[in-house]
Order: structure tokens, then sequence, then C-alpha cells
């Protein structure tokens, strides 16, 4: 059972890579490279990494090229999986930081239609604005907004959150009524992550469990605090959890994380990780099986 | 019809076809321009730089007497503003393509947490220390200039930071931009 996290990291000329990873001093590893582990996808990997090693899993792929904002490294990456989905037998897909570009994804998700089982699909970040620009958000399994995403995802006219219209402009209360409207519009993936003062799990059913405690207010401000949650969601479906009980667990472990570490707004999210196999044993119901390991 | 042939649908029968022209959200915006000869300029110098721009005739709703407009990639609309300032080409609109009545989320979001206040615009938050008005955090956004932006930023002190508008690309870029200005325009220094 193969698991795939793809995005970009934020090195000019960073070459293209594929390959396991792992997590040691506060940097990712893949062979003789490594990146430090502060935001978007280094972030995601590192705790998908350190969830399926606490899990006993298989620890996931990284397809990864430095990107900083130009969109050649993404481009690169579209051309790779386009060219080698068909060799590719993962179970789970995550996408992440990636520039939009809706030529590209939906070239991306014909080749993963075409493939013999279609894997579980999760967006976040860049590729989830690319795939409800697209118009194929449905295709998806998981999407993980913040609320301010939400508010985008429910605009059925913005191209990019940068657009979303005032009137349905972040306001925690109205995450609900933001979820039933992106998925009225058929923008939203089969289930929701929503992260914010109070988590969200939703479908197309309705909202599943909102999960407000423990709330650590300096969570909000802290880079990569979403990637996280992201990633330990990815690690939890690898693990064999449906979308739904994976999002819930993931919400309570990202947010134990946050009370465990007594984070200030100036933390970043790798002081938050060693937290993370403690985190795991309060957030998941019968966690006696986490494997405790160095960080 | 199956979802691998609404996606082929929406390819048209090029594969290459532009995006944004069958199922979904157009992906490009438009820029308005006073004068003819500057849309020339900018498709030349836009082009020159590798953008995937075309020369087009702006809705009716924004006609302001000129009688052409330049489509472009939306997302990159950071960097093609800055390639048109460098060269003193300035718009007089910037829209997305898909409403010309969109316009960009202009209200800005401020919490305070005790020794740090943290500002939103859009998606993009950033957040300084009260005490020495250093930059401790950026968060949000889903582009790949933001973790850039964000090591670029960290630590810096707000009056002596770049402006994220010099080194971004895109729309989060440009959202992180706004929020950094709300930033200075609160604390002054």
């Amino acid at each position: 059972m193969s698991w795939l996290i793809v995005g970009t990291v934020p090195y000019e000329g960073f070459p293209l890579i594929e390959g396991k990873c792992n997590v040691l001093k506060r940097r990712l590893r893949f062979g003789d490279q490594s990146v430090r582990i502060s935001r978007g996808t280094p972030a995601l990997l590192a705790t998908a990494c350190l969830t399926a090693q606490a899990l006993g899993i298989e620890p996931p792929s990284a397809l990864l090229c430095g990107d900083i904002g130009r969109g050649d490294g993404s481009r690169r990456i579209y051309e790779y999986l386009v060219r080698e989905i068909p060799d590719c037998p993962n179970d789970l897909f995550v996408f992440h930081y990636l520039q939009p570009d809706v030529d590209w994804h939906n070239r991306i998700l014909c080749r993963l239609e075409e493939l013999p089982t279609t894997p579980i699909l999760i967006a976040d970040a860049g590729y989830m604005y690319v795939a409800k620009m697209s118009g194929f958000a449905a295709s998806y399994d998981l999407f993980t907004p913040d609320a301010g995403e939400v508010a985008f995802l429910a605009d059925e006219s913005a191209p990019h959150p940068f657009y979303t219209r005032g009137f349905l402009l972040q306001e925690d209360d109205r995450v609900p009524e933001l979820i039933q409207r992106a998925y009225q519009h058929e923008n939203a993936a089969r289930h929701l992550l929503v992260k914010g003062r109070c988590d969200y799990a939703a479908s197309a059913d309705g909202i599943l469990a909102k999960i407000c405690d423990p709330c650590v207010e300096a969570m909000e401000p802290i880079g990569g605090t979403g990637d996280s949650l992201t990633g330990i969601a990815s690690a939890l479906v690898q693990g064999g959890r449906s979308l739904a009980e994976a999002s819930v667990q993931a919400a309570y472990v990202n947010r134990f994380l946050g009370l465990i570490s007594s984070p200030t707004p100036a933390f970043s999210v790798a002081d938050l990780l060693p937290a993370l196999p403690r985190a795991l044993e309060m957030g998941l119901p019968q966690s006696n099986h986490i494997r405790r390991h160095e960080f | 019809m199956s979802l691998l042939k609404r996606i082929r649908k929406s390819f048209g029968t090029d594969p290459g076809s532009k995006p944004g022209h069958g199922r979904g959200i157009s992906a490009r915006g438009i820029l308005i321009f006073q004068h003819t000869s500057e849309v020339i300029r900018a498709e030349t110098l836009l082009k020159l730089a590798g953008f995937d721009v075309a020369v087009k005739g702006p809705p009716p709703e924004i006609r302001t007497g000129c009688d052409l407009a330049i489509e472009f990639p939306v997302i990159s609309q950071l960097k093609v503003l800055q390639l048109l300032q460098q060269e003193r080409i300035r718009p007089l609109h910037v829209l997305p393509l898909q409403d010309v009545l969109l316009e960009p989320v202009n209200l800005f979001h401020a919490k305070d947490f005790g020794d740090y206040l943290m500002v939103r615009a859009a998606n993009m938050k950033i957040t300084l220390s009260k005490a020495d008005l250093r930059i401790v955090n950026v968060s949000g956004g889903g582009c790949p200039d933001v973790p850039y932006l964000a090591d670029q930023l960290l630590g810096k002190r707000l009056d002596e930071a770049p402006e994220p508008r010099s080194l971004g690309s895109t729309l989060c870029g440009y959202a992180l931009q706004l929020a950094f200005e709300e930033l200075r325009r609160r604390c002054p220094g």
C-alpha cells in the first residue's frame, strides 16, 4: 500500500525528486538532500511521516521540486505526473503547494481516472484552488480548507481566494452555511475538513462533526498548522480509517499538538512536532498501538 | 456523461487547448489600459517574458473608450503587474475574467494576541511581535511563493523587511502585500 505526497519546496533550483523521506533534527531528508521543516509541503510531509511511523504503516513517498512562485517547478511536477501516473501504483495521492494551472490539473485528473482503480485523492493549498477552479472538485475525496478558503469554495464565481466576494467573507460562525453552499455548487470534495476556531468534518450529507476543544488560539498565526492537519489526516486515511473518521481524529490530534506545546504566535510548526506522538495518543481512540519514536 | 468524457470534452479536440474554456471557473484575468499603444507594448513585454497572453476586446460593461484588453493567467497577476511597472505601463483595471464585477477582497481582519498582532487580508495572515516589530509568522495561502516569502520576511523588522510584492509572483503574494501594508499602517514604528 503506497501513497504519494506531491508539492513544492521554496528553493530555486531544488531538483525534482521522488522517493521516501524521513524526519531528522527538524529537517526532512531525502537521500543526500534535505529541507527545513517550516511550513508548506515539508510540514505536511513531516507530520505524515511521523504519523505513519507512529501507526506502523508504510511512510509516504514524496514528489517535490523547487518553486518560489514562478510555476517552473510545479510544471516539472505536472509533466512528470502525466508521464508517470500509469506506472505509479499509489492508493492515495495528496496534492499540496502547486501553482494552480487548470490545463495541467485536468490532464492529471484524466490520467488518474484512467487507472484500473481510482486512488483516493486529497487536495489542499494551491491544488485545492485549481481543483475547484477546474469544476472537478467533486472528483476529490477530501479537501482541507481553512475558514477563509471554504468561503472561496462557497463562491461559485471566485477563481482564487483573493477574489472571494465580500458577502461570503470568512466568519467562523458562518462555516456551516458556506460548506452547504460549496456543496450546492459542486465546489467541494466528497469530504471537507475545515480548520478554524472550531474544525468541521463535513460531506454532501451535512456536518458530520464539529470539534472545538481543546482550543489553542495561538495556533492560528503559526504557519504550517493547517499543513500538519492535512498530513495527519492523510496518514490516518492511508492507515485504513474512513475519510470521516480520519478527519475527526486528525482535528483532535492537531488540537492536542497545540495544547501540549503551549505555543506563542512566534512558534514554528517544527517546534510542535516533538509533541506529535503524545498528541496521537491523546487524539486517537484505542491508541495503545501507537509507536513511540525519537524526533 | 462519465467524468472522463466530461474532462475530455472540456479539453475539446485539441489536448493543448487553453484552460478555463470548458467546465469550471476561468483561470484568466484581463488588463484594461487607457491607450491601445500600451496594450501593444504590454502584450510584447508579457509574451517575451513567457506569459500566455492574448489581446481581446474588453467586455462592454467596462469599456472606457479603449477597444483592447489583454487576457492573462490570473494566478500570475503579481508578476505580470511587476513587469509592467518596470516598464512604467499602468493598466487602468485588473479583473478576473470569470465575472467582470468581481473585485479583490479589501477587508482586513486584525487579531490581538497580547504581545503579538496578526493581520489577515483574503487568505493570507502576517503576525508581528509588538515589542520589537519583528515579523514572527506568515500563514495561510496556497501558492508556491508563500513559503518562499515567509522565509524572506520572518525575523525581520517591519521597516526593514522586503515588500512581498518585490519578491512574490502570485495572488497569494499580492494578498500578503496587502496584509503587510495594513500591518505597517497599524504599526508605523
